[in-house]
């Protein structure tokens, strides 16, 4: 990796970057894509200049995120851009490693338009990935024995690095030959597993939310997966799939979803709590359809949750409600003593829910 | 006919003394599954539903002959408790445990193909063919004996479909819930093989979500293997574009897993997409030419 400080403020800037006159590139630290379109990239051929680019950056917003920190690196001559990656492929159901000596910023294109110059190795998972497998990637990028042997041992610690953070995605993208022919890693990205989070305590100390994600990370912590969307009609089903045809249903029959929110399974009153202050802290939200159909989910704890949750929250939010499946009789006889309208149909819940909207 | 499990199955339960894992037991019980054991370690000799307790699931097999086992256990534990299930012989093994992270689904992939153990999930509701075996969470009874088989990537949506076949007098073969994890065991394309070699079943339905390319293959290989017909349904419709993938998810996908993409690659193999899942029992009828 090229020479480089992390600051926050630009007093740290004028401390920590030399007074010594060459190029060096000042980068915005943020966990999104598309941060040089954004101007969070710049050049600086000077200290003075670096520290004008720093007090431009610094503070900027990039995507909603505030930019906190900055790298201030040296910039590098590039002879030649290569891509190195790895991912959990669905298909083969394993980590795989790939490479291509077109790298930069059109590795989409390149995967599109001329997949053979994406080289592809399926790693085992009991062996890892093995030094002469990565020198087997390498000799197909490199034909110096140096520059072999270098990117050789940047892809088995990519894998190391990979593995011990159970990540999903992690690219260099460039790796770059240098005209005095070093290989450097110049950009990287990981992706990290959600699953895995509970035994990957330096990862979540690392995150970074904006406001929408930091509701989604709450309501994570509460056993919820939650996204919210433009639209005006809260849904809380179970299942991520239900609950994914119900905002299609919401669509279909001309309404606008609130958000996604799935209470999963094995759900405990306490769960379904959560779920409606978390519905109706989105202030758009002006009906609630409830669809539960039960498996694991049992009816009357959601009956038994949503009455809970009715005493404790004061709205005026119109709700539907549709209960079907395992323990839906028991649900359904506590609901009757809300009062609260109770639907057969997923549709019908549906057209209620816009209906309710409306008014 | 059916496929994976009928009335001769023997399932264990890995994870019985706990909360889902005790109630489910029951239900599965009840729907007449020959459960014949479950695993707790250090508990064994306990009773769970009038079912004997054993500490490993080795000891469960020895003891009962069991074939199958459903898994309870929290999801840092699961891939311990497949790859055991695997190790002691059961030949399929049904993990509804969520939240398991990938790179364990990812070990447990060749310890599975070294041993010839199926898996179903992680992540899912379970399988069942109507009155003969359940093994899962699946509310037994929107379940009607027939011909139509069923694969799902999702739980609860898996219900609303299958009620709306029963309702409408289409019984099930076998409904499967393959789960929805990115990692998962058997897949579309597994068990459309394991329908078109069942007499017994006569059409299937697909349910999709987006996300990955599963419906793209399954699509792939109806067009080219499949003598039976199929109708599909495709979740997440309406779903805006989800969390970025880096690039190297576009080019292993060689897609981006839109439900449109998906419709369309179904429709090129002359499988019917419904817009609602209500839609879905007609397009079965008309398909079987009821």
């Amino acid at each position: 990796m090229p020479e480089g400080v992390v600051c926050h403020s630009v007093d740290e800037v004028k401390k920590k970057v030399s007074d010594k006159d060459k190029l060096r590139v000042v980068k915005a630290q943020v966990h999104v894509g598309g941060r040089g379109k954004a101007g969070g990239v710049k050049l600086a051929t000077t200290k003075a200049e670096a520290i004008e680019k720093a007090k431009q950056i610094l503070g900027m917003d990039i995507k909603g995120i505030t930019v906190e920190k900055i790298l201030v690196a040296d910039a590098v001559d590039i002879e030649k851009e290569f891509y190195v990656g790895l991912i959990n492929d669905r298909n083969t159901k394993s980590v795989t490693l790939m490479a291509s000596a077109e790298g930069g910023v059109e590795i989409e294109e390149v995967a599109k338009v001329s997949p053979e110059k994406i080289i592809k190795l399926t790693i085992d998972p009991a062996m890892g990935l093995m030094p002469w497998q990565a020198r087997k990637i390498s000799l197909q990028l490199f034909s110096d024995p140096k520059q072999i042997r270098q990117c050789a041992d940047i892809l088995v610690k990519l894998y190391q690095l990979y593995i011990e953070t159970d990540s999903s995605l992690a690219e260099i993208n460039p790796l770059v030959l240098t005209p005095d022919k070093q290989v450097l890693a110049i950009d990287g990205k990981m992706n990290f597993d959600d699953n895995a989070l509970f035994r990957q305590k330096d990862i979540i100390a690392m995150r970074e939310a904006d406001k929408d994600e930091q509701k989604e990370i709450e309501a994570n912590a509460k056993g919820l997966s939650y996204i919210k969307l433009d639209g005006n009609i809260g849904c809380m089903v179970n299942g991520a799939g239900l609950a994914m045809a119900t905002m299609d249903m919401i669509k279909l029959y001309g309404g606008e979803p609130a958000n996604f929110l799935d209470i999963g399974g094995s759900s405990n009153p306490q769960k379904v709590i959560d779920a409606m202050n978390i519905l109706l802290s989105d202030k758009n939200v002006n009906s609630v359809m409830i669809n539960i159909f039960g498996g694991i989910t049992r009816c009357d704890d959601v009956a038994r949750g949503l009455v809970a949750a009715l005493d404790q929250i004061n709205t005026d939010v119109p709700i539907v409600i549709r209960l079907s499946g395992t323990n839906a009789k028991e649900g359904l006889e506590i609901i009757e003593q809300t009062g609260l309208p109770v639907v057969k149909t997923m549709r019908e819940a549906a057209q209620k829910a816009i209906e309710l909207s409306k008014k | 006919m059916s496929i994976l499990i009928n009335k001769d199955t023997k399932v264990i339960v890995q994870g019985i003394t706990g909360r889902d894992g005790a109630f489910h037991t029951a239900k599965m019980k009840a729907y007449g599954t020959q459960v014949v054991g479950g695993t707790s370690p250090g508990k064994a000799g306990q009773q769970v539903e009038g079912v004997p307790v054993f500490n490993t699931v080795e000891d469960a097999v020895k003891a009962t002959g069991a074939d199958a086992s459903v898994i309870f256990v929290p999801a840092p534990f699961a891939a311990d408790a497949i790859m055991e299930a695997s190790y002691a012989g059961v030949k399929l093994v049904v993990c509804i445990t969520e939240h398991v992270p990938v790179q364990d689904m990812i070990r447990v992939t060749p310890v599975l193909q070294k041993n010839g153990t199926k898996l179903v999930g992680a992540n899912c509701p379970g399988l069942i063919t109507p009155d003969e075996c359940l093994i899962g969470i699946l509310p037994a009874m929107i379940f009607k004996k027939g011909n139509v088989g069923l694969i799902s990537r999702s739980g609860t949506l898996t219900y609303e479909v299958v009620n709306m076949l029963s309702e409408s007098g289409l019984g099930q073969t076998t409904c499967v819930g393959i789960g929805g994890d990115a990692v998962s065991g058997l897949y579309f394309i597994d068990l459309l093989e394991m329908y078109e070699n069942d007499p017994a079943t006569e059409a299937v339905v697909v349910i999709g979500e987006i996300g990955g390319d599963a419906e793209e293959q399954a699509a792939r290989f109806i067009k080219e293997k499949m003598t039976k017909p199929v109708v599909a349904f495709i979740a997440g419709q309406s779903a805006p574009p989800g969390k970025r993938m880096g690039h190297a998810g576009a080019i292993i996908s060689s897609g981006s897993g839109t439900a449109e993409e998906k419709i369309k690659a179904f429709k090129a193999a002359n499988v019917p997409v419904a817009k609602e899942p209500r839609e879905i029992p007609g397009l079965v009828k008309e398909k079987l030419g009821l």
